[in-house]
């Protein structure tokens, strides 16, 4: 087959960045910063265009790195989940940047700004190839070199608790990775191959002989426990408020709408394509269900006892990656559908959410105590409109991305039927009551207080256009996702027909 | 029950390295012991990868003497692999490292609690 132009964009969306970071490692403050934000443009460009042409032409491709094929070569494939997750993820990475860079001089000593700038493009050539990749080896490569990236974003503020929150997440995380490689060297061992659909070919052959079965499931679930642990489900989750909420606003952004979620991408390629619908049976399912539906009410009672508004939205996203681990636990292609979605939405909001709340604490002599942004909402308005916009829309107000992710999973959930559909409509009216506790409140707080904490003070309250921009686009982006939500929808479906 | 774990040695002192490495990295309380939990465990994972390539009465895969028969080599691919990971090891450990030496600088501990203690002192 020849190769036509644009099947070489995924390949150059992996070097690139990788090539930025050296570059950039070598750079002034001013010209890494540079660098990196049109790489990050760049990205998006690449993604889109990938998107689109692969959503014309209504078909997935595979590209042999070095023209060698299956089963001996290193593959990417690329079709339309892989366009709309990588654009979400790419949009994700230019906004945080742009929004954040202003807290980001604050918070980061000048001599490591350009080091920073460097992070940005290993994660962005980290996310690329995890969106990209067919092959398991790869991806535990690239899960390291995110584990890297994201543990030096975390210590780049130099704050005694943002170095401890780095120590735990890093140990946290190494775990994760040790029982996912575990888990990757046990499938290996008995299949002979990495590629996902030689694997899932292997697989089948041998639940079909009735061979192996127990170090089969066994090393899906040491998979699946290390991604679990490696993107923060409930009962795992102890490392991430500190990690999450101590440090500058770009790097919890980052962290908490993409890292994660590139990890769950990776196990939704995991299940889907090299174990097939078999493998992934009723008792792994039934086992994610309970921690996600756990994860999506525990979750938001820990928000909830929570009195710092970084802090909250840090727990908030343990609900949220519990919602997306009930789409997943469904099983179905409609689940899975509504679990990429909510990736989006929830990537969406949460980055929104961490870039106003540094902008708010900025404001407030730099304190995020409930006492402390009392009132924040008047002296920087766009931020807390920002954030009572991010807020509805993980509670689920109708115009706002939050809404239609609801009501797809609960539509998956309802077409399962059984004691499954039960526990997926209960688990989301529970957790949209509580949602609607602590999200609301704090966005009703923002806008209370008397005239005193009305005035808008003088020195922080600089102009930021960066700011304004990234601000504007991810509410524009949220609300997109709330009223375009059809369209979206629909392509997932088209791309997950084509994705096994 | 014995004649199976003589069989499978390679893979009983891979599972065993593995677990006393995981079992240190997550409840050991020195941050340096913990590191070195974590080598441990990936040292398991190495060997655990490594004797799946060895096979038996074959050669290393070193294409030599003209010798192209399939079956006189071992598996050259898990090699790859456990050298890739061994690289990916020693850069985790690298920055696992870096990260100690700026908290004991800090802190004056290498002990998690006391270090967490402190942290939330400092905080108040």
């Amino acid at each position: 087959m020849r190769m036509l132009w644009w099947q070489n964009i995924p390949l150059f969306l992996i070097v690139a960045p990788l090539m930025g970071a050296v570059v950039c490692s070598a750079l002034k403050e001013k010209a890494a910063r540079g660098v990196m934000t049109a790489l990050s443009a760049l990205t998006v460009c690449g993604m889109a265009l990938v998107l689109a042409f692969t959503a014309a032409r209504q078909e997935s491709c595979v590209y042999p790195m070095g023209e060698v094929g299956a089963p001996f070569g290193n593959e990417l494939r690329f079709g339309a989940v892989e366009g709309i997750a990588g654009l979400g993820f790419s949009l994700v990475i230019l906004l945080s940047v742009l929004g954040g860079w202003r807290s980001l001089t604050r918070d980061v000593p000048e001599n490591k700004r350009h080091l920073y700038a460097a992070m940005v493009c290993l994660l962005t050539a980290a996310m690329s190839a995890m969106v990209f990749t067919n092959d398991l080896f790869t991806a535990y490569v690239f899960i390291e070199i995110t584990t890297i990236a994201s543990c030096a974003l975390i210590s780049a503020t130099d704050h005694g608790r943002t170095l401890f929150g780095a120590a735990r997440y890093m140990l946290m995380n190494l775990l994760g990775s040790g029982l996912f490689l575990l888990g990757v060297s046990t499938l290996y061992c008995l299949t002979g191959h990495l590629l996902f659909p030689q694997l899932q070919e292997s697989v089948k052959d041998l639940l079909d002989r009735d061979k192996y079965l127990t170090p089969l499931y066994l090393s899906f679930v040491l998979m699946t426990l290390g991604i679990a642990i490696k993107s923060a489900l409930y009962p795992f989750h102890t490392w991430l408020p500190n990690a999450y909420a101590s440090t500058t606003p770009t790097s919890s952004a980052l962290l908490s709408s993409l890292i994660s979620k590139m990890y769950i991408f990776l196990l939704i390629k995991i299940f889907f394509r090299a174990a097939g619908a078999q493998v992934f049976d009723r008792d792994i399912r039934n086992f994610l269900l309970g921690f996600a539906v756990a994860g999506m009410v525990l979750g938001s009672v820990d928000a909830i006892v929570e009195r710092h508004l970084s802090r909250m939205v840090a727990y908030s996203s343990v609900a949220q990656i519990g919602y997306i681990f009930l789409g997943i636990s469904l099983g179905t292609e409609a689940g899975m559908a509504a679990a990429l979605f909510h990736m989006l939405v929830h990537a969406a909001a949460k980055c929104m959410l961490f870039l106003s709340a540094g902008k708010l604490r900025e404001v407030s002599g730099m304190g995020d105590g409930f006492r402390d942004v009392r009132g924040a909402g008047f002296r920087a308005p766009l931020a807390g409109a920002a954030f009572a916009a991010g807020a509805c829309s993980l509670v689920g107000v109708p115009l706002l991305g939050g809404f239609p992710s609801k009501i797809y999973l609960a539509q998956a959930g309802i077409a399962l039927g059984g004691w499954r559909m039960g526990v997926v409509l209960a688990a989301l009216a529970v957790s949209t009551a509580l949602h609607v506790m602590y999200m609301l409140r704090t966005a009703v707080l923002l806008y209370a207080g008397d005239g005193d904490a009305r005035r808008p003070e003088k020195s922080p309250l600089r102009k930021d256009p960066c700011f304004t921009a990234a601000m504007l686009a991810l509410l524009g982006l949220n609300v997109l996702l709330g009223i375009g939500s059809r369209p979206i929808m629909e392509a997932i479906l088209q791309g997950i027909a084509l994705f096994s | 029950m014995l004649e199976m774990l003589e069989r499978h040695m390679d893979e009983v002192t891979a599972l065993v390295l593995f677990g006393i490495g995981f079992t240190t990295l997550l409840l050991n309380k020195n941050l340096f012991k913990k590191i070195i939990g974590f080598s441990m465990m990936d040292s398991g994972i190495y060997l655990f990868l490594a004797s799946y390539g060895y096979i038996e009465s074959r050669v290393a895969p070193i294409y030599e003497g003209g010798i192209t028969d399939p079956r006189h080599y071992g598996n050259p691919l898990p090699a790859g692999l456990v050298l890739t990971g061994i690289v990916v090891g020693v850069s985790v450990t690298a920055i696992m490292l870096g990260l100690t030496v700026r908290l004991y600088r800090r802190y004056g501990t290498l002990d998690m609690d006391e270090i967490a203690e402190l942290v939330r002192k400092e905080g108040k």
